[in-house]
């Protein structure tokens, strides 16, 4: 109860700070303050690209978390081969950029098929590479997670006669949510500031327009603008992260 | 009625360390078997082979006039999955350092397999576990999580887990090693009312006052062998073994 007051009493805070923040911004703009209006216009210039570079975040979260489950179950398969071809493809998604990767799905087609590329197939290409590269390391961090799970926990799930799938998601997968959880903020944390990384596929999200503003305007404040926009879109997924984090701590040890 | 008989078991760990080499043991109903012995003598593996969770190498293991290993050709066979997953409920298991799943209450931990392995009604086995509780001396802790617990509470917890399913004969792993004296003697005095109750229990213990008190019989276990076997008062008293003598005579100091 307690505790939850206090949530309230900080997000009210938070709230009255970016709204004064926001009603200061609007007043300079208002009175014709020349920086307030610089920022304003460098901020119409970047929101498509904002819209572009969440989209890229949240589908990439929405792919790459269950399918990071997916392969982290093949690379801890019994059959052997399984596991031999996951450990490959999750050296091969960690151990090279990953603008080289978005690089080569969005040509791949075109190189190796002769597929004509079209202009749409960019969106689709981001999606995947990003999906492909992320449920990488998610499948790892995974991994990590459910190794984290003592041996006890599956021995005494054995003897009270629980089954597999029931041990895995009764007994093993909360535990490694709860283990997982600082990793995973880490990782998406990265991921909002590789979103930038599109623009290697020419794929507009808002690093591609800031660089464009900056270079037009010959001034580094479009890209300060955008440093921000990063900066404060990370401060709500690691305050987020961290209430997540607070409510699967209701048992410790 | 023999509730567990085991013939010939024989196990070993990367085909040279034989821990188990020859033994048979049988059960019968009601009655109260402590197995003493230095470690390394194979009391633990004996135990986890009982339970399954060990698979033995050869011999011969049934609950309750079912087989569940038999023997061909010198190895061992298990039965298939279905009658072993009907056998698992004739036997529990307490682990020396509890295993209690540490994301459910307390509470939980106790109906849980029952409700979801057992397929029970729920309010049955919920009032069940209370009265388990009740019995333990902890039924103010049903909403606590593990975590909140003493080292003595949560075995109490484990042992009100293992009594939840209903089993037939219930194993202790060396039930107090965890505990310091005074929690020891919290849960010596739960398998002593069990005891009192004609629970049929298999202890392996170092507590040998205890064994002498409570058990119909005590095993003693060497190198893998069953040495010595009887009534407490000649196998702890009056060993004829050498090595039974040296051993007692060196923890009673």
């Amino acid at each position: 109860m307690k505790n939850n007051k206090k949530t309230i009493a900080i997000i009210f805070v938070s709230v009255l700070v970016v709204a004064t923040l926001v009603l200061l911004f609007m007043a300079a703009v208002n009175s014709g303050n020349a920086f307030a209006l610089r920022i304003q216009g460098i901020m119409t210039q970047l929101y498509g690209g904002i819209f572009a570079s969440l989209t890229l975040f949240t589908l990439t979260l929405v792919f790459s978390l269950p399918i990071g489950l997916l392969v982290c179950f093949a690379r801890r398969s019994r059959f052997k081969i399984v596991a031999l071809i996951t450990k490959f493809y999750i050296s091969v998604m960690r151990g090279t950029p990953l603008m080289l990767q978005l690089i080569v799905v969005y040509f791949a087609p075109y190189y190796l098929f002769k597929i004509p590329l079209s202009s749409n197939y960019r969106f689709y290409a981001a999606i995947i590479g990003f999906s492909l590269n992320y449920a990488a390391y998610f499948a790892e961090i995974y991994r990590s997670g459910i190794e984290a799970v003592p041996k006890g926990q599956y021995e005494a799930a054995k003897v009270l006669g629980y089954s597999r799938q029931q041990t895995f998601m009764k007994i093993v997968f909360p535990q490694m949510v709860r283990h997982t959880l600082p990793p995973v903020t880490n990782e998406i944390i990265t991921l909002v500031k590789d979103t930038s990384l599109a623009y290697a596929i020419a794929y507009i999200e808002m690093f591609t327009l800031a660089k464009q503003v900056a270079a037009a305007q010959s001034s580094i404040m479009a890209l300060f603008v955008a440093g921000a926009f990063y900066y404060i879109f990370n401060l709500l997924v690691a305050f987020v992260m961290g209430r997540i984090e607070k409510k699967m701590n209701y048992y410790s040890k | 009625m023999k509730l567990l008989e085991i013939n010939n078991i024989r196990k070993s760990f990367d085909d040279n360390l034989h821990v188990l080499k020859d033994i048979s043991l049988s059960v019968n109903e009601g009655e109260v078997v402590s197995i003493l012995g230095p470690s390394g003598s194979g009391k633990s593996t004996l135990l986890r082979c009982a339970t399954m969770l060990e698979t033995m190498d050869g011999g011969t293991l049934s609950y309750c006039g079912e087989s569940a290993v038999t023997e061909v050709d010198g190895k061992s066979m298990y039965m298939p999955k279905s009658d072993l997953k009907r056998i698992q409920n004739y036997f529990g298991l307490v682990f020396q350092n509890f295993n209690l799943f540490p994301h459910y209450t307390v509470l939980k931990n106790i109906t849980d397999a029952p409700i979801h392995v057992q397929k029970r009604e729920k309010a049955e086995v919920t009032e069940e576990a209370m009265a388990l509780l009740g019995q333990m001396g902890i039924e103010d802790k049903a909403d606590c999580y593990p975590c909140q617990l003493s080292g003595g509470q949560q075995q109490r917890v484990a042992i009100a887990r293992a009594l939840a399913m209903n089993p037939k004969i219930l194993f202790f792993d060396e039930p107090t090693s965890a505990l310091d004296p005074e929690l020891t003697s919290e849960i010596l005095k739960v398998l002593r009312d069990l005891a009192a109750r004609k629970m049929t229990m298999v202890i392996v213990t170092h507590e040998i006052d205890f064994a002498r008190n409570v058990s119909d019989r005590v095993i003693f276990m060497d190198e893998g062998y069953i040495v010595e076997q009887g009534k407490p008062e000649d196998v702890i008293d009056n060993p004829k073994n050498d090595r039974v003598r040296a051993f007692l005579r060196k923890v009673k100091g």
